[in-house]
């Protein structure tokens, strides 16, 4: 086991390595620099003003050079300022992980607390009426648009109703914990109900394939009650693949829920990664994607853990 | 029975608790805006976000008002040559330049008590000299040679050049000298340490009617009154700028009452304000303000089509820009006829202008040699059809709207025009900047009243590989009276031929047309109809500079 832990080890810092230079490369490689984007409307900042500005970011060196910089100052543990936010970017990664890890914690949570036993119940009676609505409302949950499900939200539970706030991440000031929760309701329910139908889905047919196979009809035969043969037999094998989509989730779970974000004008990491990619904010953008990288990296190996725990005919050497 | 009813008082109980949680008192007054500021520093990046917050918190030596004219604000008179407070001279080289004196308010102070003086002045310019400082717009302190400071509070600034405007330091952003002192020790390291970003509270680094109390990034900010600001006592105990970068959010966060107003500067296109207004007139009060920010379509003259005059007259005959208005925009958003306001003293409306007249477009591009039309597009004696590309910025919803117009007035008159349109960090990071657009790119462009259009109409300004891809004469531009025009109107102290000089370089710009005006933008503010005392600039200078004067009416 410590060996296959060190190899995954060895192989994550590899990924991360490339990934780090594939990620500055193709920033790069984009159009124009964050200059270009603050003179695009503001005639007054002269040609004089750019050059001097590139220059004093290191704009004007070969992006090779830029990324080489970069590395030697990351690898010290400096990972530089946010040109867009002005400060540190640790600083600036915290305040929106956290905020992200309670919008897409939760959502995650209460996916899989919804999930696994409506998609259990589903699969225990297939092609029955409980199944056809339960497949009836996924779909219906994974074809609605966020955007439309959330702005749907906000007008009816902030703007009709009037209970809910329709959007950011607290009151102003040191706002209770309560206070707080309510801002999450809405977008979290918004996620949930969009990601619950998937899940639902993944739980229902892994499910319905364990239980079809010959041991479960062996249980059966031999008189095994029915709650028995489907969480004692059943379950544990099913959970094998529901575990891999969960672990890129997890991934997901940091890298942040753009749309949502932007409705709901919620800081987290999704808004911030995309406005650095699109601000050109290369420290910015680059530790974050390495960030969500690094953690979905992490997800696949506890998935792979999680393998030999469901399933002890599965060994690691 | 019982526990249905149980669940229905819980229900409404848990409603009742969260709308009762939803009131907002009224001396608080919640701005929606679209953006969150990059940086809090006022001279550092250009930001309409940061513009509109610290116009709250700060006040400039001096500024445009709601009617174009310059005013001052933190000093006690405007300098002219008339009052003697500005005295032409020779700069110690040689050149024509101008000593200009200002006495600060004798009653400002920063908002922690020290009294705003001239170190603040010399601390600022030091700062603003510095190239390694990160300053975004340094062309005031370039010029800026010298500063004398007479006493705490009366100092002479010194300009290398005699320009018109002489008295506008609008951009002289001044800097609390006793809490910026220290973070300025390493210039290079300036950006990263000023404490308008590490100590954004500190309430030393504001002069306005209110200091910044809290701020979330991406959130919100909130201000509260400054306790030693000298002005009319703002009314509000607290503003709160909340950001909320979706526009239907945003709407939705106005009529739930998560927020009172939202900025004209940073919120509602046009058409959703009056879609808005139309569902909700009654409930809110609607502003609109005719504003410097000239929407244009620029056309590139290395195209051989375009580099024919009559080709450019005949794109904008073939244009009903009048019916547009009225049709996507009420009327609110007027028609531009060159890229001068006509709210601006220097605009000449005698200069001829381009009614729409599709049979004058069609007769231009006849004799253009586009006399042929096959499947409802014009060609030429080689058979080359009429086609044109138009480029402008991906997902901004009004523009794509006016674009999809053009292209249909445009084919009505036998011209082929396609939409390739690019995400903004594209279209000015390469397509425009770079200029390789090959037909036209409709964009904007903000000004200031009385504006030089130096960098954009100036032959010197072409973007070239050449020159490293600087200037913003996107069209490649090359007039040899506009050049001469230019560089006297910038020197020409008397109003009257000045404004000589303008109307001329009006009549060029619509004689030679290298860009297609379309509309100034309007802005649009939507207020709660209790708010009083909001009045829109229309110009760079944000309608916050004057918050004290906002109160419920």
């Amino acid at each position: 086991m410590a060996r296959f832990l060190l190899h995954r080890l060895w192989q994550s810092l590899l990924v991360l390595a490339v990934m780090s230079f594939v990620i500055y490369g193709l920033m790069g490689l984009m159009p124009g620099d964050p200059i270009d984007l603050m003179i695009s409307s503001n005639p007054n900042v002269t040609s004089e003003d750019a050059a001097r500005l590139r220059s004093l970011y290191g704009l004007d060196k070969p992006i090779v050079e830029r990324y080489g910089n970069w590395l030697q100052a990351a690898l010290s543990g400096d990972l530089g300022y946010s040109r867009a936010y002005a400060r540190p970017v640790p600083e600036v990664l915290a305040p929106a992980l956290v905020n992200t890890l309670w919008l897409l914690g939760s959502t995650l949570v209460l996916s899989i607390l919804i999930a696994l036993p409506v998609g259990i119940l589903a699969a225990a009676r297939p092609y029955s009426r409980l199944d056809y609505t339960v497949n009836l409302l996924a779909f219906a949950g994974i074809s609605v648009p966020v955007f439309w499900l959330g702005l749907l939200l906000i007008m009816v539970f902030a703007v009709m109703l009037g209970v809910l706030p329709a959007g950011g991440t607290g009151a102003i000031g040191d706002a209770g914990w309560w206070e707080r929760l309510r801002y999450l309701i809405l977008p979290v329910a918004t996620l949930t109900l969009a990601s619950v139908g998937g899940h639902t889905r993944y739980v229902r047919s892994a499910m319905i394939e364990v239980l079809r196979q010959d041991y479960i009809r062996m249980a059966r035969a031999k008189g095994v009650g029915r709650n028995r043969v489907l969480f004692r037999h059943a379950l544990r094998n099913a959970l094998i693949p529901v575990v891999t989509v969960l672990a890129l989730d997890f991934g997901f779970l940091f890298s942040g829920a753009l749309v949502t974000e932007t409705i709901f004008a919620y800081p987290g990491m999704g808004k911030m990664i995309f406005d650095a990619i699109m601000g050109n904010d290369f420290n910015l953008a680059l530790v974050a994607l390495l960030f969500a990288t690094l953690l979905t990296l992490a997800g696949n190996l506890l998935a792979d853990l999680a393998y030999a725990w469901l399933d002890p005919r599965i060994s690691y050497r | 029975m019982t526990a249905r009813f149980g669940l229905s008082a819980v229900v409404a109980c848990l409603i009742l608790g969260l709308a009762g949680a939803a009131q907002a008192a009224k001396d608080d007054l919640v701005i929606g805006i679209t953006q969150f500021p990059s940086t809090f520093h006022p001279s550092i990046d250009a930001m309409a976000a940061k513009s509109y917050v610290l116009a709250m918190t700060r006040r400039p030596f001096t500024t445009f008002d709601a009617h174009w004219k310059l005013v001052c604000l933190l000093c006690t008179e405007l300098p002219a040559i008339e009052n003697g407070l500005a005295k032409p001279e020779r700069t110690p080289d040689g050149k024509r330049g101008i000593a200009v004196t200002y006495t600060i308010r004798p009653d400002a102070f920063w908002g922690d008590g020290v009294p705003v003086t001239t170190k603040d002045v010399l601390f600022t310019w030091e700062v603003g000299r510095n190239p390694k400082s990160g300053l975004t717009n340094i062309e005031l302190y370039r010029s800026l040679y010298k500063v004398d400071a007479a006493d705490d509070k009366t100092f002479t600034l010194h300009f290398d050049k005699l320009s018109f405007d002489y008295a506008a330091i609008n951009d002289f952003d001044l800097l609390p000298a006793h809490v910026e002192k220290a973070p300025f020790a390493n210039p290079a390291e300036y950006r990263h340490r000023t404490a308008f970003d590490t100590d954004t509270l500190n309430e030393g680094l504001y002069l306005g009617p209110y200091v910044i109390a809290e701020v979330k990034a991406g959130s919100h900010v909130v201000l509260e009154p400054n306790p030693r600001w000298w002005g009319p006592k703002p009314h509000f105990r607290r503003i709160v700028a909340r950001v909320i970068e979706n526009t239907a959010a945003l709407e939705a966060n106005l009529l739930s009452g998560s927020i009172d107003m939202i900025a004209g500067e940073l919120g509602l296109t046009l058409d959703q304000a009056l879609a808005l207004e139309k569902r909700q007139g009654g409930r809110f009060a609607f502003l609109y303000k005719p504003s410097l920010v000239y929407e244009h379509v620029d056309l590139n003259l290395d195209n051989p089509i375009l580099a024919d005059k009559r080709v450019r007259h005949a794109l904008i005959h073939a244009l009903d820009r009048e019916a547009i208005s009225k049709q996507l925009f009420a009327g609110r958003q007027p028609v531009a006829h060159t890229s001068v306001n006509p709210l601006d003293e220097v605009y000449a409306d005698d200069v001829p202008r381009y009614p729409y007249d599709p049979k004058r477009a069609v007769q231009l591009l006849a004799e253009a040699g586009w006399d042929r039309t096959r499947n409802g597009i014009r060609s030429n004696a080689k058979g080359e059809p009429l086609t044109l590309e138009i480029i402008t910025t991906a997902g901004n919803r009004t523009r794509e709207l006016v674009q999809q117009v053009l292209q249909s007035q445009w084919r009505q008159v036998g011209i082929d025009v396609r939409i390739r349109n690019q995400p903004a960090r594209v279209m000015f990071g390469q397509s425009v900047t770079q200029r390789q657009f090959p037909g036209m790119a409709m964009y904007a462009w903000m000004s200031s009243p009385e504006n030089v259009p130096r960098t954009t109409l100036h032959s010197a300004h072409i973007p070239s590989p050449a020159n490293g891809y600087s200037g913003q004469n996107y069209p490649g531009f090359r007039d040899a009276e506009m050049d001469d025009l230019i560089d006297r109107i910038e020197v020409e102290l008397d109003f009257e031929k000045r404004k000589a000089l303008w109307r001329r370089l009006q009549e060029i710009y619509v004689e030679e047309l290298p860009a297609i005006p379309l509309f100034f933008r309007a802005d649009a503010f939507v207020l709660p109809r209790w708010l009083k005392g909001v009045e829109p600039t229309g110009h760079q200078y944000p309608t916050t500079l004057w918050v004290e004067n906002w109160h419920p009416g």
